[in-house]
């Protein structure tokens, strides 16, 4: 998944036509941005509505930002730094209320417009890996779908999340141990 | 990536990835396309929701659109469906609009504004008095001006009562051009409001209309009465047509 070839296209696509250039943005990280929505929110129309958010304000901050700010954008880097943001304030909003019992529901109820091609994919992708990823701390989680899911090195990471390089190992290592914990049971 | 061979798990994470979902991007942009109307070509924006933004101009529609609505606007491989029948026809009541930018009161507007049916005309005070707000007819019309989706809600419908056409987004001769297409005599109600006939009422139904009601438009010159106001024409004996609703 590694896009390093594509950042210079779409940095020249983008100063060229802001409109053409974001739809070359949304084509070369649509991927990661919405495989880290959703192994991140846990369902499948919240990282809908995730992704479609955090390009629709990537959009509306690029119309506000110069050539030169644009020519200076690290696009994966920016991208997903503003989907952690919606991801925060949206995790934040839900805690405020008080939830739903959930002790006997599944991580993931089965979204009515999730299609039969897409769920089959996700469970050749991995469910259960999906769920357990669910049971992580929402910064170990993060710092794992980041660095094994999506493949971003972890200079890349301790961007997104602001936190020093050192931190974003030690999440990523407890994040796994306790992956392994967790599934070593079954 | 080579690590993946010896350890499962990350092998397992690396897995899943998922790609976005096939029409993700139309929750974000909105496309265009240009398709002829009845008063020459339009170029006009639509959503995953549906038509957002319809105007004559396309040199300025890009740069119009974005002030207005602040999305990326695409190209559109082809129109959606029946919008080009719609502006054929000027009947766009099932066609799915965007009026997500709209503030409650101008959608209420607009609503009411789409339920004008082709060859018909109300006066702005109508619009006003059906959304129960009767002495916002002022306000009425700045929404109608401020249409973003003209020819599919038809504002060109909504006319002031003296017959003059008032305010377009089009221009004033265009409202005329499309009325007249409709088969709106707008002479003939010149000439009404001229001798202050508002509504026309039938003694053969005792029903009471707009003059360019379709019921009205059947009533024969010798049942044919002509009223100033509602009341009048209540006190005559005459209930308000089911149709047009010159009551609201």
């Amino acid at each position: 998944m590694s896009q390093t070839d594509c950042l210079d296209p779409v940095r020249k696509a983008l100063l060229d036509d802001l409109d053409e250039g974001f739809a070359e943005l949304y084509s070369a990280h649509r991927c990661v941005v919405f495989t880290t929505a959703l192994r991140l929110s846990g369902a499948w129309s919240d990282a809908e509505d995730l992704t479609a958010e955090a390009f629709l304000r990537a959009y509306r901050a690029l119309t506000g930002y110069d050539s030169d700010r644009i020519a200076a954008l690290q696009p994966r880097a920016w991208l997903l730094t503003i989907l952690m943001n919606l991801w925060r304030n949206c995790a934040r909003t839900r805690s405020r209320k008080p939830p739903p019992d959930l002790r006997d529901e599944p991580i993931e109820t089965p979204d009515p417009r999730e299609g039969v091609e897409e769920s089959a994919v996700r469970r050749e992708t991995g469910d259960e890996l999906h769920a357990l990823l669910g049971l992580l701390p929402a910064d170990q989680r993060a710092a794992v779908v980041l660095r094994h899911v999506v493949d971003l090195p972890v200079a890349e990471i301790a961007t997104v999340l602001k936190i020093p390089q050192g931190t974003v190992k030690s999440h990523i290592s407890r994040g796994l141990k306790r992956l392994r914990a967790l599934g070593g049971a079954r | 990536m080579t690590h993946h061979a010896t350890d499962p798990l990350l092998a397992r994470l690396a897995g899943l990835g998922v790609d976005a979902p096939a029409g993700l991007l139309d929750r974000v942009a909105a496309r265009w396309v240009r398709v002829p109307g009845p008063v020459g070509d339009v170029t006009v924006a639509f959503t995953d929701q549906g038509i957002a933004y319809v105007r004559e101009d396309h040199d300025g529609f890009a740069a119009a659109f974005h002030d207005r609505f602040a999305r990326p606007l695409l190209p559109a491989a082809r129109p959606p469906a029946g919008l080009v029948t719609a502006l054929r026809t000027g009947r766009a009541a099932t066609l799915a609009l965007d009026l997500r930018d709209l503030t409650p009161f101008q959608r209420d507007v607009v609503q009411a504004a789409r339920a004008i049916p082709r060859g018909e005309v109300r006066p702005y005070a109508w619009i006003a008095a059906r959304i129960g707000r009767p002495t916002a007819v002022r306000a009425v019309g700045t929404a109608l001006a401020g249409n973003p989706v003209p020819l599919l809600v038809p504002c060109h419908r909504v006319i002031r009562s003296d017959g003059a056409t008032g305010e377009y987004v089009f221009g004033a001769a265009a409202k005329e051009r499309l009325l007249a297409a409709e088969g709106v005599d707008l002479g003939r109600l010149r000439a009404l409001a001229g001798s202050r006939v508002f509504y026309l009422a039938s003694d053969t139904t005792g029903i009471v209309c707009f003059p360019t009601c379709h019921n009205a438009r059947r009533i024969t010159p010798a049942h044919r009465h002509g009223f100033r106001t509602l009341p009048q024409a209540r006190a005559a004996g005459y209930r308000p047509c089911r149709s047009c609703r010159p009551a609201a």
